[in-house]
């Protein structure tokens, strides 16, 4: 124990490194190939011990695909995962299983993701058993402590799912979550599914357990201004691909991508007196298919500044500002004296 | 507010028994609406006594949780309850035609022609076995005597209207070959297509992403100035409604709790529940909070709603009330001009807490 813990003090918990993911479409007599939905295209991150990562995205951007698999639920195409320096990619179900001990995920709908014939109980208390954990003082006491952890009732442990609310069976999944000290959580639209008043409640209870409990996060979420409040660092995904990532006060003051951009300005504000003075980005049309992406840049197709280069060229993903890393020939909030990805400001005045 | 007077009086004159010798002096009014569903595990009081008016014009944003009686109101408006399973009682004008007594074939030519709705899931609101086209013409042909091909010019043009590219040809498309945000947009234009006086948007960007979001509500904004429409806006989203509202209603429990224009709900509100929805939100508007502040519990069961107040177990200043929050229901009172409120808390002590304890930690 105490070993990895030394081993994990010096480098980031999780690392991601160029994961893809390519989920094929066969068609006509042979079932052959024609084609992948390039769901995730070359990801790379890493999470820090203690920290939260927010992954943002319009739907299909592959968040979610990218969350299943540091989970191991889906197999990468290729890249690498890392846990505490350990490379998890390729490891066989009993190697892995472990370490699902530490890694566990949250997931989006509290209606289909506990079993409504178990009770609460039986839920909660089902990884000491999968995992054949020794508890104290037995597996009733440890789950009526997880209840109480997560702020239910620890009498309700003879209950089923379907007597309690939407926002109390979050908290049902949250316990089953925390049941083996997991080190990384894995959260998928923890808190979309809920009411507003109940979300605030949810996140804060995430929030709390962090600090409690030392844990690290990766929060798959589409409401940008719940993983603004939630998340340390932010990654904006579009089309399988991070264009942005940075601290989150960073990418919320000084968003760079105009992607992100345009993310931030379509969040409508619950205050009347700034619609009307609003400076308003409105992109055009739809996310493209993920089947057959635009080339080089994915987001030219809607990007009011793409120039030809855009559609030629696409652009790495590079450091223009301390911790703060954009894939774009153009970015906007650009820090005195630096320049976009392959110095496009320059290209600019070529084309 | 000088129109006012007349309403008041007919109030009086009918009593507390609403009858139908009121006359209305709005474009929509709802008197007194209440719709129960009757089941076994007992009464289930979805809507129970609301009120209120709306303008050509103007948008009314109807918000509050799951449960708290929106979707509810909207179908009641249009009609659309099973009369088997519900009891819908109260009245609901329309252009001066009173419609909760009124004959289903009555209602059913207005519906469409004078009040259309776009629902939350265009998917499963659409047909899919019909093409987009035929779903819009079959609408329009329905209230309208018209021709087939006039109709398909009409669908056309109306998908052009919403923003669908190359609607000439978009037109035979499958509801499953446009994607969310068009099919939304191809709902709209459905709904459109008689030129209604009355739109009801129930969620109708819950299900698409923001940038999406974004043009849709820039759609109804501008279509309504076109058409001099009256909206309601029902969501959960206090930003949507802040992005497109004139007015607001906050539901709780299938009462009103809060009705304002909208400036005055956002920046004076002067009901606990209305505070605790804004202090829920994380926003992107200010400096990020340390935490949020949530309203504790969880929303009620319609079946035992709780005495008194129906707000009273999750409101933090329950106490100040003198045991009047559990005991009795507290009247919707008009406290400011055209801002009414149900709170048994005085209006001095709301200026205070909202001032001193509210706003600072928002």
């Amino acid at each position: 124990m105490t070993s990895t813990d030394i081993a994990a003090a010096g480098q980031p918990l999780l690392e991601v490194a160029d994961l893809r993911k390519h989920f094929p479409v066969h068609a006509g007599l042979l079932r052959r190939q024609v084609a992948a939905v390039k769901a995730v295209d070359g990801v790379t991150f890493s999470v820090n011990k203690g920290e939260t990562l927010g992954l943002v995205g319009e739907s299909g951007c592959g968040k979610t695909t990218t969350g299943r698999m540091i989970m191991r639920l889906l197999e990468p195409s290729s890249g690498s995962i890392r846990f505490e320096g350990q490379d998890i990619t390729k490891l066989s179900q009993a190697k892995m299983r472990p370490l699902r001990r530490d890694i566990q995920m949250i997931f989006h709908d509290p209606y289909s993701s506990l079993n409504p014939r178990k009770t609460v109980g039986s839920i909660v208390g089902a990884p000491f058993r999968l995992q054949s954990v020794a508890t104290e003082n037995g597996v009733k006491k440890a789950v009526q402590e997880l209840l109480e952890l997560v702020g239910l009732n620890p009498e309700h442990y003879n209950r089923y799912p379907h007597e309690f609310s939407g926002g109390q069976r979050q908290r049902i999944g949250i316990a089953r979550t925390l049941a083996l000290k997991p080190k990384l959580i894995v959260a998928d639209e923890p808190v979309s599914a809920l009411d507003v008043s109940i979300q605030a409640q949810v996140v804060n209870l995430l929030e709390d357990l962090q600090n409690e409990l030392g844990l690290t996060y990766v929060v798959i979420a589409h409401d940008l201004s719940v993983v603004r409040h939630i998340s340390d660092r932010v990654a904006v995904m579009y089309l399988g691909r991070i264009v942005e990532i940075a601290d989150q006060a960073d990418i919320y003051l000084r968003p760079m991508h105009p992607y992100t951009n345009a993310l931030l300005s379509a969040v409508p504000i619950p205050d009347p007196s700034v619609r009307k003075g609003r400076e308003r980005i409105r992109l055009s049309g739809d996310v493209p298919s993920p089947l057959n992406p635009p080339p080089a840049c994915h987001f030219h197709t809607r990007c009011w500044k793409a120039q030809a280069i855009c559609k030629e060229v696409q652009p790495p993903l590079a450091e223009l500002a301390p911790g703060h890393e954009v894939a774009c020939h153009f970015p906007e909030n650009l820090p005195v004296g630096a320049s976009g990805a392959s110095g496009g400001t320059v290209d600019v005045t070529k084309n | 507010m000088g129109e006012k007077m007349p309403r008041e009086e007919a109030g009086r004159l009918a009593g507390s028994e609403p009858v139908a010798i009121h006359t209305p002096t709005a474009f929509l009014e709802v008197r007194d609406l209440k719709i129960h569903f009757p089941t076994d595990d007992g009464l289930v009081k979805s809507v129970d006594g609301l009120s209120f008016k709306l303008e050509r014009g103007r948008t009314l944003g109807i918000v509050g949780e799951s449960g708290s009686g929106k979707s509810v109101t909207s179908l009641g408006i249009l009609g659309l309850h099973n009369k088997r399973n519900s009891k819908v009682s109260g009245e609901i004008w329309l252009d001066g035609t009173e419609l909760v007594g009124a004959a289903p074939e009555q209602v059913r030519r207005l519906r469409g022609r004078n009040m259309a709705m776009i629902f939350q899931d265009p998917l499963s609101s659409m047909h899919p076995f019909y093409t987009v086209g035929a779903q819009i013409i079959e609408a329009y042909r329905i209230h309208n005597d018209v021709s087939k091909s006039v109709a398909r010019k009409h669908a056309i043009d109306m998908l052009g209207r919403v923003g669908i590219p190359t609607p000439d040809k978009r037109v035979d498309d499958y509801p499953h070959q446009f994607s969310g945000g068009m099919r939304q947009r191809a709902m709209i234009a459905m709904a459109l297509s008689c030129d209604p006086e009355l739109l009801i948007a129930d969620e109708p960007t819950t299900a698409l992403d923001v940038t999406v979001q974004a043009q849709i509500l820039d759609l109804l904004r501008d279509l309504q100035q076109e058409f001099n429409s009256a909206i309601i806006m029902i969501t959960h989203d206090l930003g949507v409604v802040a992005e497109l509202s004139d007015d607001i209603l906050v539901m709780y429990g299938g009462r009103c709790v809060e009705q304002a224009p909208v400036e005055d709900a956002f920046h004076n509100p002067l009901h606990p529940y209305t505070w605790g929805l804004l202090g829920s939100m994380p926003r992107l508007d200010r400096e990020r909070s340390e935490r949020l502040l949530p309203i504790k519990g969880t929303p009620p069961s319609l079946i035992n709603l709780p005495s008194g107040c129906a707000f009273h177990p999750r409101c933090s200043y329950e106490g100040l009330t003198e045991g009047r929050g559990t005991t009795e229901v507290p009247e919707l009172r008009e406290l400011r001009p055209g801002h009414r409120a149900a709170c048994h808390l005085s209006l001095e002590r709301r200026r205070e807490i909202w001032n001193d304890e509210i706003k600072p930690k928002l």
